[in-house]
């Protein structure tokens, strides 16, 4: 029998640690879009905090947590991560496998909206962009979906035929802070 | 000269630097500009046009002389204002513009010839003859005239570009500036304090006065601590605002240290984009420069540069300093001089009604009228009513009063108004929406109306934050009225400069306006005024006072020209900043990129994905080679080509079907689930959008495939129809063209191939051609589509992206042991061309449906996006350029993309144009060119002789029209 290996999208080139800032790419399971139907939103959140814990995220947050998240992921649209998705979810929602369709990295460290600073125009401070909050936004030339999971840690995910380009951004936007001493 | 006394410098820190070859030394807090001065180099420039000696003016950003060279090779950096360029261990500097020594520069027999040179002179005297212009007179020009050179190398250093927000903007860390963040950053909101300085302070760091009972600089120093400790407020020195842009948004100019720029990976330059909710412009303001005849002698400077090397670099810019205004600044600076223990040889103010209480000589309502000596200033001519006095100075300190910097509030348009008092432009509410303005640059100049501005603007910022306003207390300070006599050029003869940069003279200014360029923009395009790098910002006002005086209008009707962005000249590295090299643009690549590099492929781009051009094998000298030998591989066993960059969409709800019969011309709600059909799908306007093939996976569940070129263009179109057009439908939609690594397995032996990879083989009567679903490798679960675009037997296989790699390794081993491989885009288009089937070099947005001999893919049963366009009459003419295909007959063999065709005996003229070549390939099949085109009436005409020209590459040869399918036209190769 034919046995297909493993390789991810930045495979090999993480984890990267420049000044105090770390890049790592994160496994998180399982990842699945899900596109509720036309006035099923309430039932799909319903739905979602029976199978997975957590309700339906409303613009530009999360629910739930490490192991089993769910993020707002554009207009109709979250994205859970973590768990296999719940077959009874698709009674409200269209659902698609993502797993494999993105590159996720975290960015942690006392400069980690810094270095972020450098290729974002999301307002990244404290008070507007809290822990839990998403946004889809553009980082440097790609389109991406930037979490904050911890006081000091961003989830970052491109698509995955991005991830090097990704990793060369991050790279030298974590050089050029590391370079200010931490200023 | 370097004096005693406590100035903002650190003088057992030695510093070692360069200027011209010469090796000198400053202290730690010098400027190029105070470390020369210290050293008494005072000709530090030859000027733009008349190669004149020059000095320096100002002691900041405004400098318009002292601009010189840094650094070597691609670290080079030309134009380089000495007086902004922190000192630092190392430095080079090199003067600009002179030949072959700034002592002795042969260009400076322009300065002779200055009768000749005046304003509109290349317009007048280059005319002729007309072709010399170009290939002559220009490169003279440009050589002779100018400033410094870049390297010709690509720039070594990093630029770096980032986003800052908050509440309040300050821009200006003077004492209004400081009192601004002070009151916001009390009140609580996110305050940004922006200044071109390395430190903060403004005047205050250039003055003697006290704030608060202590020195101002010490003042500055104490409320810089205490917003440095707050949270909310985030302090940029170095940083020079550089425009005010749509809501809220202002671009900044960071310049780090030296020693942070030369850190690995350290940024020179920094491009910030600021986005303030309000914002309080407290710039500050730029000394005049009056206008008498030699004005422009190094030792001539503004009177506050004067006290600002005096008092914060301790630097004298002379020995014998000679003082001339028309305000009390004046006798301040005076008096700063007397204090430091530097000779006063004169003191002259322009207004009558002048007293002095200082112990130097004191002439009253007088004026300068001209400078003496070179290379340095020897004496000044004083012009009184008593007649003329020529005074010994190496140094004048001159002052025509200050220009409030509002150039910020203009550039979103806002016209400024003339203030009679201070006889300058403020700036007037609101020109820049969200922006106010506090201290100097709206007029208010003495220190305690600054701090009371600061107060005030944040505070009305504030109340529209909906935050308290703080209680404040205004600290004492100086409260001096400001008397100003206006000044702007001394009567006589000789040449006055205006703009030093460019050099324009009063008599320029004045021949404009003879030579009717009266309007102030035109005067400013005939003599150049105001369009050096400086923009004006020491001649602006002066030169529309003379100009005013030269038309007989007032200063506010002949207003002022247009400030812009930036405010200080911005490198396009800093603006461009990270998109050099990898960063000009994302790479995007498939998940078989490595084991196709690692096979020899050359890869092209297309769109931002990555894709194999042609596989060499050993012994391939010529891409032809490889491409025929992969043409003859999928025809005759199997090839593998990664086809994961097309467009992948889910599309999924009860309206699923209904929703595609809408977008694409044919049918899709009745194809049944476990088959794939081919669509067609139009714009608006009736022409082809794009076509690929959707498959239905389930009752609810179809998947549709676009081209590379266009997936994001057909996303954005479903999304366009759904929200717009059909919002009633339930109908939902994700890409997940990166979840998916497919790849075509195409060939007669595809089948036995993937027979030996699957779990469960496949067969016709289970997987016919078009039909599709879900397969397993081992324990990774599948799609399987069996559709063809090379017109074999062939199947696309698909797994998630995570196993795309080990699959394609997998299948290329399989294909190698059955003399197949991996076949690339070249042969791929080789493929398709024999076959007929069209890319976007056919459908390329201006072809429709029937043009390519696909109009009765429009269902007659239902309406679809384009459908009414592409009814109409001109959209169905016979004698439009149709699909065809070609093949040469003619004495060349070979067919050029991008040819035009005509009738065989007609003459190759645009009236004459039949049609064009769109795509060609050398088909190995066939033993020939084959083409795909348009021609007029083309179906019609197969069969049929016609003429292909190539203008552009002399190609002409003789070709036949044919069937576009050429290879299998019974498609019976495809069905197995």
């Amino acid at each position: 029998m034919v046995d297909l290996a493993i390789i991810s999208a930045i495979d090999g080139l993480l984890p990267l640690t420049i000044g105090t800032t770390n890049l790592t790419e994160a496994t998180v399971g399982a990842m699945t879009s899900l596109a509720p139907y036309r006035g099923q939103t309430e039932s799909l959140s319903s739905a979602l905090k029976s199978a997975h814990g957590m309700a339906a995220p409303a613009n530009n947050r999360t629910t739930g947590k490490e192991g089993a998240r769910a993020i707002w992921f554009g207009r109709d649209m979250f994205l859970l991560v973590g768990p296999d998705p719940d077959p009874a979810l698709a009674e409200y929602a269209a659902l698609s496998d993502q797993s494999d369709a993105w590159c996720v990295v975290r960015l942690t460290g006392e400069h980690a909206a810094d270095v972020l600073a450098r290729l974002t125009p999301v307002d990244l401070r404290t008070a507007v962009f809290k822990r839990g909050h998403t946004a889809r936004t553009e980082l440097k030339h790609m389109m991406a979906s930037i979490t904050r999971i911890g006081d000091q840690n961003y989830q970052i995910m491109v698509f995955r035929g991005f991830g090097k380009t990704l990793l060369h951004d991050l790279q030298l936007a974590m050089e050029g802070v590391a370079a200010r001493g931490g200023a | 000269m370097r004096i005693d006394g406590e100035g903002l410098i650190v003088r057992k820190r030695k510093i070692g630097f360069s200027f011209d070859g010469h090796s000198y030394q400053g202290v730690e807090g010098d400027t190029l500009a105070s470390a020369l001065l210290a050293n008494d180099i005072r000709l530090v420039g030859r000027s733009f046009k008349y190669h004149r000696p020059r000095g320096i003016l100002t002691a900041g950003s405004e400098e318009p002389n002292a601009l010189v060279t840094t650094g070597r090779g691609a670290g080079q950096e030309p134009n380089v204002r000495a007086t902004t360029q922190e000192l630092f261990e190392g430095l080079e500097a090199r003067s600009q513009n002179n030949w072959p020594s700034l002592g002795f520069d042969l260009m400076s027999v322009n300065d002779l010839a200055a009768p000749f040179l005046g304003a509109g002179f290349y317009y007048k005297t280059f005319m002729w003859p007309k072709a010399f212009w170009e290939r002559v007179y220009e490169p003279i020009i440009r050589r002779a005239a100018g400033l410094g050179t870049l390297s010709g190398e690509a720039d070594s250093d990093v630029y770096e570009k980032a986003y800052a927000h908050c509440d309040l903007l300050v821009i200006g860390a003077g004492p209004a500036g400081l009192m601004a963040a002070l009151t916001a950053a009390r009140a609580g909101a996110d305050v940004i304090l922006a200044d071109e300085d390395v430190r903060t302070g403004g005047r205050l760091n250039a003055e003697t006065f006290e704030v608060a009972g202590i020195p101002g600089r010490v003042w500055a120093e104490e409320i810089t601590r205490d917003l440095s400790q707050m949270d909310n407020v985030r302090i940029m020195t170095r940083t020079t605002v550089t425009g005010a842009y749509d809501q809220g948004t202002y671009g900044a100019l960071e310049k780090l240290a030296p020693e942070i720029a030369a850190r690995a990976g350290g940024p020179r330059e920094c491009f910030w984009r600021i986005v303030a909710k309000h914002a309080v412009l407290a710039a500050g303001a730029l000394e005049r420069p009056v206008a008498f005849q030699n004005n422009d002698r190094p030792g001539i400077m503004t009177a506050g540069a004067v006290r600002t090397y005096i008092n914060r670099w301790r630097v004298s810019p002379g020995r014998s300093v000679a003082v001339f205004g028309n305000t009390d600044d004046a006798h301040r600076t005076a008096a700063d001089l007397l204090d430091a223990g530097v000779h006063v040889s004169a003191l002259i103010d322009a207004r009558h009604h002048a007293k002095c209480d200082l112990d130097v000589p004191f002439y009253v309502g007088a004026q300068v009228s001209n400078a003496e000596g070179r290379k340095s200033l020897e004496a000044i001519s004083v012009a009184s009513t008593s007649g003329i006095d020529k005074i010994q100075a190496d140094c004048l300190a001159m002052s025509g009063g200050w220009n409030p910097s509002l150039h910020l509030a203009c550039h979103m348009s806002g016209r400024p108004v003339w203030n009679t008092d201070i006889a300058a432009f403020v700036p007037v509410p609101d020109m820049v929406p969200g922006m106010g303005t506090a201290g100097a640059c709206q007029g208010d100049f003495s220190t305690r109306a600054c701090l009371s501005g600061g107060v005030e603007a944040a505070q009305d910022a504030l109340d529209d934050l909906g935050r308290k306003r703080p209680k404040m207390d205004i600290p004492a300070a100086e409260d001096s009225a400001y008397d100003i006599g206006p000044l702007w050029a001394v009567p006589g003869k000789g040449r006055a400069w205006l703009d030093f940069q460019n050099d324009v003279t009063v008599k320029d200014v004045k021949q404009a306006a003879t030579e009717n360029f009266r309007s102030v923009e035109h005067m400013k395009r005939y003599t150049t005024q105001g369009m050096a790098t400086d923009q004006g910002k020491n001649s602006n006002v002066a030169a529309l006072a003379v100009l005013a005086d030269a038309t007989g209008q007032g200063i506010p009707e002949t207003g002022t020209t247009t400030f812009r962005p930036p405010y200080s000249p911005v490198a396009i590295a800093a603006m461009g900043a990270g998109a050099r090299g990898k960063g000009f643009a994302p790479e995007r690549f498939t998940t078989s990129h490595e084991a196709t590099i690692a096979r020899g492929a050359p890869m092209i781009e297309a769109g931002l994905w990555f894709r194999p051009s042609f596989f060499p094998k050993p012994g391939e000298t010529h891409w032809r080679q490889s491409c025929d030998r992969e043409v003859a591989m999928v025809r005759e066993a199997v090839g593998i080509c990664d086809v994961s960059t097309l467009g992948k969409i889910d599309i999924q709800g009860p309206d699923a079907g209904v929703f595609l019969d809408f977008v694409y011309t044919n049918m899709f709600s009745t194809l049944k689930p476990g088959r794939v059909r081919y669509g067609l799908m139009l714009r608006e306007d009736g022409h082809v959008m794009d076509d690929g093939t959707s498959a239905r996976l389930g009752d609810h569940h179809y998947v549709m495939t676009t081209t590379t070129a266009a997936a994001g263009q057909v996303m954005r179109h479903l999304e366009f129809v759904h929200q717009c057009l059909v919002p009633q439908l339930d109908v939902r939609f994700i890409s997940v063209t990166e979840q998916w690594a497919q790849f075509a397995v195409a060939g007669p032996k595809s089948r036995e191939l993937l027979n030996g990879v699957l779990n469960d083989p496949v067969d016709d009567e289970s997987w016919p051609y078009m039909s599709c679903g879900e397969i397993g490798i081992g324990d990774v679960g599948g799609r399987l589509f069996r559709i063809s675009f090379s017109g074999e037997h062939a199947y696309e296989i698909a797994v998630p992206a995570r196993y795309g790699e080990s699959l394609f390794n997998l299948l290329l081993e399989r294909a190698e042991k059955r003399d197949g491989g991996a076949y690339g885009m070249e042969a791929l288009n080789v493929l398709r061309v024999e076959k007929g089937f069209i890319t976007h070099s056919e459908i390329h947005g201006r072809v429709t449906a029937f043009d390519i001999g696909m109009e009765r893919m429009i269902s007659a049963k239902k309406d679809c996006i384009g459908k009414a366009s592409a009814a109409r009459p001109g959209l169905m003419d016979e004698e439009r350029e149709q699909l065809v295909g070609l093949r040469p007959v003619g004495a060349a063999k070979e067919l050029v993309a991008g040819a035009h065709l005509f009738d065989e005996t007609d003459e190759a003229v645009s009236v004459n144009d039949k049609g064009y070549i769109t795509s060609v390939a050398f088909s190995p099949t066939f033993g020939h060119f084959l083409g795909l085109g348009f021609l007029r009436n083309g179906r019609a005409r197969i069969g049929d002789r016609v003429r292909m020209v190539d203008h552009l590459q002399e190609s002409e040869t003789i070709c036949e029209v044919l069937n576009p399918v050429q290879f299998d036209p019974e498609g019976g190769r495809v069905r197995g």
